[in-house]
């Protein structure tokens, strides 16, 4: 079979098929105004909005990549990036296959994932609390 | 699998047992709000529901069906997520997944509901043959009768998959084996419909989280099923729609149209008249659905799919009128949209009462 006798599916992106990704933007801009005006976050998830193929990545094209790039490694990768447009962030989570599970935009100063959480800081302080007596029992037992 | 001394704990408890971090935890509750369709403004509600919620126990029972119910929800895309919430449910009866088999598996199944009377979740995949009880048993038992002896202690019932929801394709015509579908046995339990051939995984899931994070049923629409994920037609949520408004269809599989990614309403897509989250969940790691393959839809979230006239015959042609209508107002569209959507529905019911086959000649036309 010949090159040009194969049937392609692939769609064209025409501009009536990007639909969804100006009004999104424009949202975003209203959750950024509405973040300096009142301090209040927005997140949006990717996953609700009917998109064409190409869409998600016009979006993200247009956001751009910006100062903070940041890797977690939580049930999975995570990764958190700060778009050109600052208090604009993509958040990522992947499964452990590397697969995307779920995708947002959040539009505030500081991702609540990235932030220690009190519950973490708390397990931390006594798991430190132990690792210390540990050293102590040691150093004790040696000297 | 069941673990009696994780049964009383709570989620946070027992995840906070297992290493998982406060982080891991609202990645996993930012996952499954997005899962369950609910606005991310609902994250913190979904977390502190979570943390606080308890082990459950779930039967599964599995009659008239392909297992496709099943395959689809152990394939789905968001292992860690998913395994999290099956360590969490104490699947205590699942004769395709369990190790046990035969009186030791029906043992567990009698201990589970007597231990947890009116308060555990019955899943059921399959429709039930109601002709002849020997079409379909388990371990000797019909699937009548450990329907009915299953329900009696449940909490609530979740029919999985078209064929328990609505009879499926063992009920299509001319339904040699008498099925039905759970609803019609069942009239004194909360029921709540996940359809699809097979249902999309995350749907299946979803359903599952907001039942066990709530411990409420969903928001459910005229036939049962979840308005978060079966709210809103295929239709309405195309990313093809714009051709449609503008009368652009592809005619054949193979013409400028299809290659141009047209509308596939004369190729037979049931899109107007399906409810199901196909549009934007999507399938395979949330890949691309049938639409995007270049496929219509076959409307397989629906009561009588299988007998809805053929997959490629567009049910009713959108007229002249339609057309411009749509093209001048938005509103119009909407308006459109519906009109075309009871003509389709009306279509749709008259072949119902005539089986059609599907021809080499439809699929040429
Ligand atoms: S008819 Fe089918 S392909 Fe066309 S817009 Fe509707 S759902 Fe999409
Ligand atoms: S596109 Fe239609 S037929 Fe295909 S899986 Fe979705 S609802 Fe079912």
């Amino acid at each position: 079979m010949s090159s040009s006798t194969v049937v392609q599916f692939n769609i064209q992106i025409g501009d009536e098929l990007t639909f969804n990704v100006k009004p999104l933007l424009n949202e975003v801009k209203h959750a950024l105004d509405k973040l300096i005006e009142t301090g209040q976050s927005t997140v949006i998830d990717l996953r609700s909005i009917p998109l064409a193929p190409g869409e998600e990545e016009k979006i993200l094209n247009v956001l751009g990549l910006g100062e903070v790039q940041a890797r977690l490694d939580a049930l999975g990768l995570s990764e958190v990036i700060e778009t050109r447009y600052a208090g604009v962030w993509i958040v990522t989570h992947y499964n452990d296959d590397d697969h995307i599970i779920s995708r947002f935009i959040e539009v505030t100063s500081m991702p609540e994932i990235l932030c220690s959480q009190t519950e973490d800081i708390m397990a931390a302080y006594s798991r430190l609390g132990l690792t210390l007596n540990d050293e102590q029992k040691n150093n004790v037992e040696d000297s | 699998m069941i673990n009696d001394s994780n049964r009383d704990k709570t989620l946070g408890e027992t995840l906070r047992e297992q290493g998982i971090s406060r982080r891991s935890f609202l990645k996993f509750c930012a996952t499954t709000a997005s899962m369950m369709a609910l606005s991310p403004a609902m994250i913190p509600k979904i977390a502190h529901a979570l943390e606080n919620a308890r082990r459950p126990s779930v039967i599964w029972l599995s009659f008239q069906e392909c297992t496709g119910c099943t395959e689809s929800l152990t394939r789905a895309h968001t292992t860690t997520i998913e395994s999290l919430i099956f360590d969490f449910i104490s699947l205590d009866y699942h004769h395709t997944l369990q190790a046990a088999s035969g009186h030791a598996a029906e043992q567990a199944r009698e201990t589970a509901m007597e231990e947890n009377y009116g308060k555990y979740l019955l899943i059921v995949d399959g429709s039930i043959p109601m002709d002849n009880p020997g079409y379909s048993t388990i371990a000797g038992i019909s699937n009548y009768d450990m329907l009915m002896d299953t329900a009696k202690g449940a909490a609530a019932i979740v029919a999985v998959g078209t064929c328990a929801a609505y009879g499926g394709i063992p009920h299509a015509k001319p339904n040699p084996t008498g099925a039905v579908s759970v609803g019609d046995l069942i009239k004194d339990k909360p029921i709540i419909n996940v359809p699809g051939c097979p249902p999309i995984p995350v749907v299946i899931t979803g359903t599952l989280m907001q039942f066990l994070t709530f411990g409420s049923l969903p928001e459910l629409d005229h036939i049962g099923r979840p308005k978060a994920f079966y709210g809103k037609s295929i239709h309405d949520r195309c990313y093809r729609r714009p051709f449609y408004d503008k009368g652009l269809f592809a005619e054949t599989f193979d013409d400028e149209g299809a290659k141009k990614g047209w509308c596939l309403y004369k190729l037979g897509c049931k899109g107007p008249t399906t409810y199901n989250a196909c549009a934007t969940t999507k399938w395979n790691d949330g890949t691309s659905f049938p639409i995007e393959a270049g496929h219509p839809c076959l409307g397989c979230s629906e009561p009588d799919f299988w007998d809805g006239g053929s997959f490629y015959k567009a049910l009713s042609m959108p007229t002249e009128n339609i057309t411009r209508t749509v093209i001048y107002t938005a509103a119009g569209a909407a308006a459109a949209g519906v009109a075309l959507g009871a003509m389709n529905r009306h279509k749709k019911n008259q072949a119902v009462a005539t089986h059609n086959r599907t021809s080499i000649d439809d699929l040429k036309k």
